[in-house]
């Protein structure tokens, strides 16, 4: 593939975090790295599994194809392949290829001299899945805790283990993550809307500057964020949502056990009613 | 500075208040449900379940005794529905109700001393005598729902004069002339499991004939219509059985189809017909000990104190956690032989009370476009 004439000032040595200068080249577009052998390695034998897991099972139906946990009664035991063990098998895969992936991430950023603050987005991500398939299938003791790797069959399993806690509205952590969900979609439509107005005018116009843009926010709202401050707030809205996601499923199970209404009894006993 | 201090310190107190009294420490006990994966799981606290198990052990039976020997009903007077008994086991039966229904009051709960038992002076003694055949009833005639364990006096009243829980129909909370009353929307009610949802959602179904049929059969609209208040008296019934047998929803369902009988558990089946039988229980037997029961004993409305499934479970997925006591008691096992000792039969019953809830979504819970 061809080199963009300025790609060649940054397509310097170093910043490698394992492997030294060992892995520290090109495949056309793509740098290699140690973590992007890593990450290919434990990405194609978790595809592979998975379609392994599709031929042993009862369709190839794409919908309908689930690669289930195993029975809560191997607890945090290894399961048979057919049994779950597929399941933990790619669930170490998984954890493997994403974990990698941030630490290319962490390598490129330090080869490039920058901040590391998208790998440090990212494992929110990370965490989030963490979260699902281990910390809180550790935590209840059973690897049959975690969701089943299958395009309807997780949905399922969101739809049971809401209703394992009666009415999952209720739960306050998952509160907070939605409204954070809500608040990116929110922030990211209005700051694109709002480089669009900006910067893509109509024919005859000019394009305008962050002047234009601070005062379309101060005369609408009375503040503007600025433009370095409006990524902070992505950021921050963004990764809020990952984390209250995480939150709010290590709570249900782990630290309550009941239905998530009557948890909000704590507020109406509280002394200062009486 | 201070007061940013005294806030930062209120909002940890609070903060902390709710962390100590909301949460629970893991690992908790998990039961599958359903397939691998599918999510149908139960959670339980250790420490409740143990609090569960002590709440739930059986009474000491009283030691058996010999089924021959003179009947009942040829010694005794105004015996009518344990007439068939001998009366060994007549009086080992009535110390037991003694034992499981007053025993703080003893025999004078329904007998007055001085009087011949056979008087039904007490409104107490009459009371038992509708809810002995409302056992019996239950254990022959709704094996379905109870089978295996049966039910006894004590499967509900547990030492109390009168089972903790029961239910009278609910009355509207306070209102703006003119607002409609939802019957919700009302905050700490163990009868919507402290949901936003319908506070008495036993009348339409535990009383009157409501379907619980919300959700449609087909993946679009087609006809099929169930107005929103409806689905809510639905799912704050649902609640309730949820609640009353410290199970949650997957016990039955799975909930990607609720009303899939393929893709429940068997205990939805049961479930069924235990709402068929609280119904019966409740207009066959119970409503019509209203024409004379005290007013302390009735509901705001002037209802009788009447069973829905809490009545029984009190928290355990099988009352008594399954254990059989009616095998100590089989005299409960079954109606008394003649035919005119039992209570009208549920089809005789006059038709529920009309009350102001009961017209409450009629055409929807029918199944019909409201």
């Amino acid at each position: 593939m061809s080199m963009l004439s300025f790609e060649k000032k940054y397509r310097v040595r170093g910043g490698t975090l394992i492997g030294g200068d060992l892995f520290d080249f090109w495949i056309g577009p793509f740098w290699v790295g140690f973590f992007g052998i890593t990450t290919a390695f434990f990405a194609f034998l978790g595809t592979g599994l998975l379609i392994y897991g599709a031929a042993i099972g009862p369709t190839w139906n794409v919908w309908q194809i689930s690669i289930a946990p195993p029975d809560l009664s191997y607890g945090l035991g290894m399961a048979p392949l057919r049994e779950g063990g597929l399941w933990q098998v790619i669930t170490i895969c998984a954890v493997g290829a994403f974990g990698s992936w941030a630490l290319r991430q962490v390598e490129i950023s330090r080869k490039l001299g920058m901040g590391l603050h998208i790998p440090f987005a990212f494992s929110f991500a990370i965490f989030a899945y963490v979260t699902l398939v281990i910390i809180r299938p550790v935590l209840l003791g059973a690897w049959g805790h975690g969701f089943p790797y299958g395009i309807l069959s997780h949905l399922d399993w969101v739809s049971n283990v809401g209703y394992q806690f009666l009415h999952f509205h209720y739960n306050p952590a998952h509160m907070i993550a939605v409204t954070f969900f809500f608040t990116t979609a929110l922030a990211l439509s209005m700051h694109g809307s709002l480089i669009l107005m900006a910067t893509d005018p109509r024919e005859g116009e000019t394009v305008k500057t962050g002047e234009h843009e601070n005062t379309f926010f101060r005369d609408s709202i009375g503040y503007s964020v600025g433009a370095l401050g409006i990524h902070r707030v992505g950021v921050f809205v963004a990764i809020s949502a990952a984390f209250w996601s995480a939150v709010c499923i290590v709570i249900s199970g782990p630290f309550w056990t009941r239905g998530w209404p009557e948890w909000w009894n704590w507020w109406l006993e509280l002394p200062v009613w009486y | 500075m201070k007061a940013f201090t005294m806030k930062r310190f209120a909002s940890v107190l609070i903060l902390g208040a709710a962390f100590l009294t909301g949460c629970e420490a893991p690992p908790p006990e998990s039961v599958q449900r359903g397939y691998r994966g599918t999510g149908m799981e139960a959670l339980y606290n250790p420490d409740t379940l143990q609090a569960l198990v002590d709440a739930n052990q059986m009474p000491a039976a009283i030691p058996a005794v010999s089924s021959e020997g003179p009947k009942a009903g040829d010694i005794y007077q105004n015996v009518e529905v344990l007439g068939h008994l001998s009366v060994g086991e007549f009086t080992r039966l009535m110390a037991a109700i003694t034992q499981w229904v007053s025993p703080d009051q003893g025999c004078n709960y329904c007998h007055v001393a001085g009087e011949g038992f056979e008087a039904d002076t007490l409104y107490t003694k009459k009371v038992a005598r509708v809810m002995i055949a409302m056992t019996q009833n239950a254990n022959e005639n709704w094996g379905a729902h109870v089978g295996g364990a049966g039910v006894t006096c004590y499967t509900c009243h547990r030492g109390n004069n009168v089972p903790e829980q029961v239910w009278t129909i609910g009355v509207p909370p306070r209102r703006a002339e003119n607002m409609g009353h939802m019957m919700q929307n009302v905050a700490h009610q163990e009868s919507s499991v402290y949901t936003s949802l319908p506070i008495d959602p036993f009348t339409p179904y535990l009383l009157e004939d409501g379907v619980a049929r919300a959700q449609g059969d087909t993946a679009l609209p087609q006809g099929h219509e169930a107005s929103i208040q409806s689905t809510e008296h639905i799912y704050s019934l649902m609640m309730h059985y949820s609640d009353a047998l410290g199970v949650n929803c997957t016990h039955c369902h799975n909930s990607r189809a609720f009303g899939s009988w393929e893709e429940s558990n068997s205990e939805r089946v049961q479930a069924w017909h235990g709402q068929q039988m609280v119904k019966e229980m409740n207009n066959a037997y119970i409503n019509p000990t209203n024409d004379w029961l005290p007013a302390h004993r009735q509901g705001p409305l002037g209802d009788a104190q009447k069973v829905n499934c809490a009545t029984c479970h009190q928290g355990a997925y099988q009352p008594l956690l399954g254990a059989n006591m009616l095998a100590d008691y089989p005299n409960l096992g079954a109606l008394a032989p003649e035919p005119e000792a039992a209570p009208a039969v549920m089809e005789e019953t006059p038709a529920p009370m009309e009350m102001e809830t009961s017209s409450l979504d009629q055409g929807v819970m029918g199944g019909e476009a409201n």
